[in-house]
């Protein structure tokens, strides 16, 4: 799961570094991750992976590192099929 | 008494003729006395932020279409913005024109949009002025603005019309000099409305941003308390109404325009807004009809 969203991070996030530069922990917001891309971001998972993040979920802290996308999508992901 | 007429704020306003009605939701003439008190609160706002010594400038009601573009607000609100259209056809469209108008047919189709954008916030035409002159000072910058302004929701609250007039003062500088400058009008605005006597709250807000990802930002602008909002109770059964606000974009306008500080950082800006009309019908609600006998506090803040 990590690497799709690496892969859409490439394309969706608009980061001004690369995001091989960044550890799963690493924090996009102070990496350059904006507002508005992150809700390209959020897009794009929802394609790839074919979910719906619920109101609640968009927040920042759910965009904030490779792995709180991962757990933010595991948690949607569980709600879903529960 | 007459049993159909309502008594809302804004059939008083009409009523009293303060407000005058144009056949759209929204879109309303002022009374001299309207005018009178939209002026003096004017004056009170620059007497407390003209020591400042802010760069004052003044624009039409309207910006350059690819400023408009370029400053990102399709992305956060494309349903409120107001584009301006014209005839873009020869004699014959213009006939047939003519002959829709007249059949009460759709006759926009030859309507091609101009150079022409509606004013949506009165610091948006700011940016890329700002921009054109290079990097900024030590100091900064600091501007006093004053302008209508349109946002397409009709709405039967006189509180949200379609053009109403905003007046700005906009904060250029370091991330320290835009923090401050809102800590600064965050209480300074709270002092200010206190000599009008009308019932005021401060609260965190979020911009009205369109659709599902509009959710997202608002999340995101309320989570960073990037805005707050001076409200005060003025509809009749609704929730209070924001009537100043206070904004720290952090580096969305500096990144959008390359605005940079003397040592070449993105430049980040802030800035408190004055909704011009909407504190009148605070001063209308709360007073009364007629200004002349509002309480004396009152009107010597205003008039001195």
């Amino acid at each position: 799961m990590k690497a799709k969203i690496r892969e859409i991070l490439a394309k969706h996030g608009r980061l001004p570094v690369a995001i091989d530069t960044l550890g799963d922990t690493d924090d996009l917001h102070a990496a350059g991750l904006t507002s508005f891309a992150s809700v390209e971001l959020m897009m794009a998972l929802e394609e790839a992976f074919d979910i719906e993040y619920p109101d609640r979920m968009m927040n920042r802290r759910n965009f904030a590192s490779v792995a709180a996308i991962e757990g933010a999508l595991e948690k949607i992901q569980q709600d879903m099929a529960a | 008494m007459c049993q159909s007429c309502t008594n809302t704020l804004l059939d008083n306003l009409i009523r009293h003729g303060h407000l005058i009605e144009m056949g759209v939701d929204g879109l309303y003439g002022r009374s001299g006395q309207f005018e009178d008190v939209v002026s003096r609160f004017d004056d009170l706002i620059t007497r407390w932020g003209g020591g400042d010594g802010p760069e004052v400038m003044r624009f039409p009601p309207a910006m350059n279409r690819v400023h408009f573009e370029k400053s990102g607000y399709l992305k956060g609100f494309p349903h409120l913005a107001g584009t301006v259209h014209s005839f873009a056809g020869n004699e014959r469209d213009h006939a047939e024109l003519l002959d829709n108008v007249a059949n009460g047919k759709d006759w926009t189709g030859w309507q091609k949009p101009t150079d022409v954008v509606l004013t949506p916030a009165a610091c948006y035409v700011l940016y890329p002025v700002v921009a054109k002159r290079g990097a900024l000072s030590e100091k900064g910058g600091l501007f006093d603005l004053q302008s209508y302004c349109f946002r397409h929701e009709p709405s039967k609250e006189p509180t949200r019309m379609q053009l109403f007039r905003m007046r700005e003062y906009v904060r250029f500088g370091t991330p320290a000099q835009g923090t401050d400058f809102r800590a600064l009008w965050l209480e300074r605005g709270q002092k200010m409305m206190a000599e009008l006597g009308v019932p005021i709250d401060v609260d965190v807000a979020n911009d009205p941003f369109f659709g599902r990802a509009g959710r997202m930002l608002a999340n995101n602008q309320r989570d960073q308390q990037l805005k707050f909002e001076l409200l005060i109770p003025i509809n009749d059964g609704a929730g209070p109404t924001a009537c100043l606000s206070f904004n720290y974009h952090q580096d969305h306008f500096g990144s959008t325009w390359g605005i940079r500080t003397p040592d070449g950082e993105i430049a980040h800006t802030a800035c408190v807004g004055f909704g011009m009309e909407r504190v009148a019908l605070a001063l209308f609600k709360h007073h009364g009809m007629d200004p002349e006998k509002w309480p004396k506090a009152v009107r010597k803040a205003l008039w001195g």
